[in-house]
């Protein structure tokens, strides 16, 4: 490659540093929603980038379902610390507190759709007018029908049939009063992709991403991890097992993979010969075949 | 392609990206040639081609429908058409590629525009059977306006014509006779069956006549080095970047990506509009300073004086400026419902400029299916293409289309509803 040219990594990476750049110059109060996974520490490492040597100019979020690994609320604080970043913390059981969602029963419960409350409500109180997510448009089918720049009515909600066309490199965050933005800075990148930054920038990723040994119990052909959240049936029984995470959500809903990958170049090569996506061991996105759709229409991330 | 196709971390780190813009509708065999694309890199995984398996027998499909990988949304699975332009991913260990696949029957411009406007190829596919016809005509007017620089033309079913070498060289010859009035160059040609799989990934062993590379090979190997402008020094200033803090005290940079040309510390330059001059003090990033800042790279460029500059101002090279003027000739495609409005005011984005134009002159519309002008119907609306002047609220700093993607592309947005209603493209 000659060095007139950039290398694919190096062209999303400044794709993605292009468009931090254009919201924190469009918008009046961006937020950065921040979980603690591997793709938000990638957000962080480019917003880092893109506004070096000032610090970043605005907060991060994290909706917290207070069923998230133990691990990833640990690194959450410390990289917040580390990078001296405001880090706000929306708590879906607050939001359970107040009444303004209601648990799911059942063995299969989870907390999943009711961070769409959570999080438009505190886009809402803070007057946030555009969010950064690290969704990219190869997780998922209706996110590859993603835009940069995503509008959101006053409801916070999502209207995929009638999104802006969006040409070149120009992007319009004009919006009424009320109305917000999503913004995807990784649409263009890859699971892989991620995995190769990950590992060009050397940056640090949560425990529960390398193989370890963990209680787990097999249920609709998914491995759960033991915890407080989760209720057995009769029938069922935790199992110790050599495990990793491909992606970090709750506990109630993410799958792990049995896995010996204990660096981040075996993950690669794990991840290079995976036959399922890393979504597919997500419950959340198996409940129907549009359960993205409809619950991005609502407004979740 | 086999099992060691997956690239390693070294290759990785050293592969470049096409971006490739595919068009067609279903009936040409576009969704097949992308599943095959797909499937053979080892980009489709076993849920998702379960999940379409389920869906193709649910939906009474007799094969698997691979149209479903690409057709997320509900109301496009419940009506068996694709709305939106969809973005696909895959890899080779020579490159990354970024498919955006746009329908062929809804809305069909617009969606063609908006996936042409970041792609360096253009996939067009043609019937064996049927020829180049009115479609194929028109996709190749729209990557031609968009100035795409690379074509492929897959003539698509060869198997249903006896892979005959005839048929293929006379559909050659005709788009030869028409794409003589375009301004694409690099154009190759293909004979396919991308349901049989023939010169997809493998070679066919069914066209012996054929010597030329199969499609992945040319998407692998076409040279797009040097197609980006490394002549004309333009920086577009996105943002100040002024730290404050004590260990950063003076720093002054101005953030932004390189869009054309090469930028160096000592090179002088000249900043519009004000028109003073100075030289570059440094090219920095997070990384380390940068020795010589070429297209596509973000970066901050620090100034030896300091001098009033703001978003949307432009850095250039004083020996090498773009046009400056607010009276703008544009060729416009139109995104939205409501008509162009003739005397209108719209809001306009230009690199990171926000201003506003008024509409002050419908030249002409084009039949986008012969290419001839219309003049006596100037009433543009959905899906139509047109050549217009606007006048500016303040100076634009521009270039051709045709000489700078970057700085000769402009959207045009309803003060309104803030939709984004036009794609303009600089003459």
């Amino acid at each position: 490659m000659s060095s007139y040219q950039l290398t694919h990594l190096q062209q999303i990476e400044s794709e993605a540093i292009f468009v931090m750049r254009e919201v924190a110059s469009q918008f009046e109060k961006p937020v950065l929603l921040f979980s603690g996974g591997k793709d938000s520490i990638c957000m962080v490492r480019l917003a880092q980038k893109a506004f070096w040597p000032a610090k970043l100019p605005f907060t991060l979020m994290h909706i917290d379902t207070g069923h998230n690994f133990p691990e990833t609320i640990e690194f959450r604080d410390k990289l917040a610390e580390k990078i001296k970043a405001k880090l706000i913390i929306a708590s879906v059981q607050e939001s359970i507190d107040k009444g303004r969602v209601a648990e799911e029963k059942g063995i299969n419960a989870s907390r999943n759709i009711l961070q769409t409350t959570t999080l438009l409500d505190a886009i809402e109180e803070h007057q946030f007018d555009a969010a950064f997510g690290g969704a990219r448009r190869d997780e998922e089918k209706a996110r590859a029908k993603e835009r940069f720049f995503s509008h959101r009515d006053e409801f916070g909600q999502w209207d995929p049939k009638n999104q802006r066309p969006e040409l070149w490199n120009l992007f319009n965050g004009r919006k009424n009063h009320g109305e917000h933005f999503r913004v995807f800075p990784l649409s263009n990148w890859t699971e892989m992709d991620v995995w190769q930054y990950i590992a060009h920038e050397q940056l640090e990723i949560p425990t529960i991403y390398f193989s370890h040994k963990r209680e787990v119990v097999m249920r609709n052909s998914m491995l759960l991890a033991k915890s407080d959240f989760i209720q057995l049936n009769g029938k069922e029984n935790y199992e110790k097992k050599d495990i990793r995470f491909r992606t970090v959500g709750d506990m109630t809903c993410t799958g792990a993979v049995e896995s010996n990958a204990g660096t981040l170049e075996e993950i690669i090569q794990e991840v290079a010969s995976a036959r399922i996506t890393e979504r597919g061991g997500r419950a959340d996105d198996r409940r129907s075949e549009t359960a993205m759709e409809d619950r991005k229409k609502e407004g979740y991330f | 392609m086999g099992s060691n196709n997956s690239p390693t971390t070294k290759e990785y780190m050293n592969m470049d990206l096409l971006r490739f813009t595919t068009a067609g509708s279903v009936d040409d065999g576009k969704s097949t040639l992308i599943g095959r694309l797909l499937y053979d890199s080892k980009a489709i995984f076993e849920d998702q081609l379960e999940a379409i398996e389920r869906t193709s027998e649910q939906m009474g499909d007799s094969y698997v429908n691979l149209a479903l990988l690409t057709d997320g949304l509900r109301a496009e699975r419940e009506q068996g058409i694709t709305i939106d332009v969809a973005y696909r991913y895959f890899a080779t260990p020579r490159r990354k590629f970024i498919i955006s696949d746009t329908p062929g029957h809804i809305q069909y411009t617009r969606n063609m525009v908006t996936g042409a406007s970041t792609a360096n190829l253009a996939i067009i596919l043609v019937d064996a059977r049927n020829g180049v016809v009115e479609q194929t005509r028109r996709h190749a007017f729209i990557a031609s306006l968009l100035q795409i620089k690379h074509l492929v033309l897959c003539v698509n079913k060869m198997d249903l014509v006896d892979y005959d070498e005839e048929t293929y060289s006379k559909i050659r010859a005709d788009f030869d006779e028409f794409s003589s009035k375009l301004e694409i160059r690099d154009i190759h040609f293909i004979p396919i069956s991308a349901l049989e799989g023939d010169n997809v990934v493998e070679k066919s062993e069914n066209m012996h006549w054929y010597n030329g590379p199969t499609l992945l090979y040319t998407l692998e190997t076409v040279h797009i080095g040097s197609d980006s402008n490394q002549v004309d020094c333009r920086f577009p200033v996105q943002r100040v970047i002024r730290p404050q803090s004590e260990k950063y005290h003076d720093f002054r940079g101005y953030a932004g990506r390189i869009e054309s040309g090469i930028f160096k510390s000592g090179d002088e330059i000249l900043a519009l509009p004000s028109g003073f001059t100075t030289k570059i003090k440094s090219v920095e990033t997070m990384d380390g300073k940068i020795e010589e800042a070429v297209p596509q790279m973000s970066v901050i460029i620090t100034l030896e004086d300091e001098i009033d500059i703001s978003r949307g101002d432009m850095l250039v090279r004083p020996m090498n400026q773009p046009q400056v003027g607010q009276d703008i000739e544009l060729m416009v495609c139109w995104l939205n419902e409501k008509k162009l409005i003739m005397g209108g005011k719209y809001g306009l984005k230009h690199t990171t400029k926000d201003l506003r134009c008024i509409i002050k002159d419908v030249r002409y519309k084009v039949n986008i299916n012969t290419l001839h002008r219309i003049e006596d119907d100037l009433s543009i609306g959905l899906n139509e293409i047109g050549r217009i002047l606007i006048r500016t609220t303040t100076p634009l700093f521009y270039d051709s289309y045709k000489k700078n993607k970057a700085t000769g592309s402009v959207i045009l947005i309803d003060e309104f509803t803030n939709e984004t209603v036009g794609a303009g493209m600089i003459i």
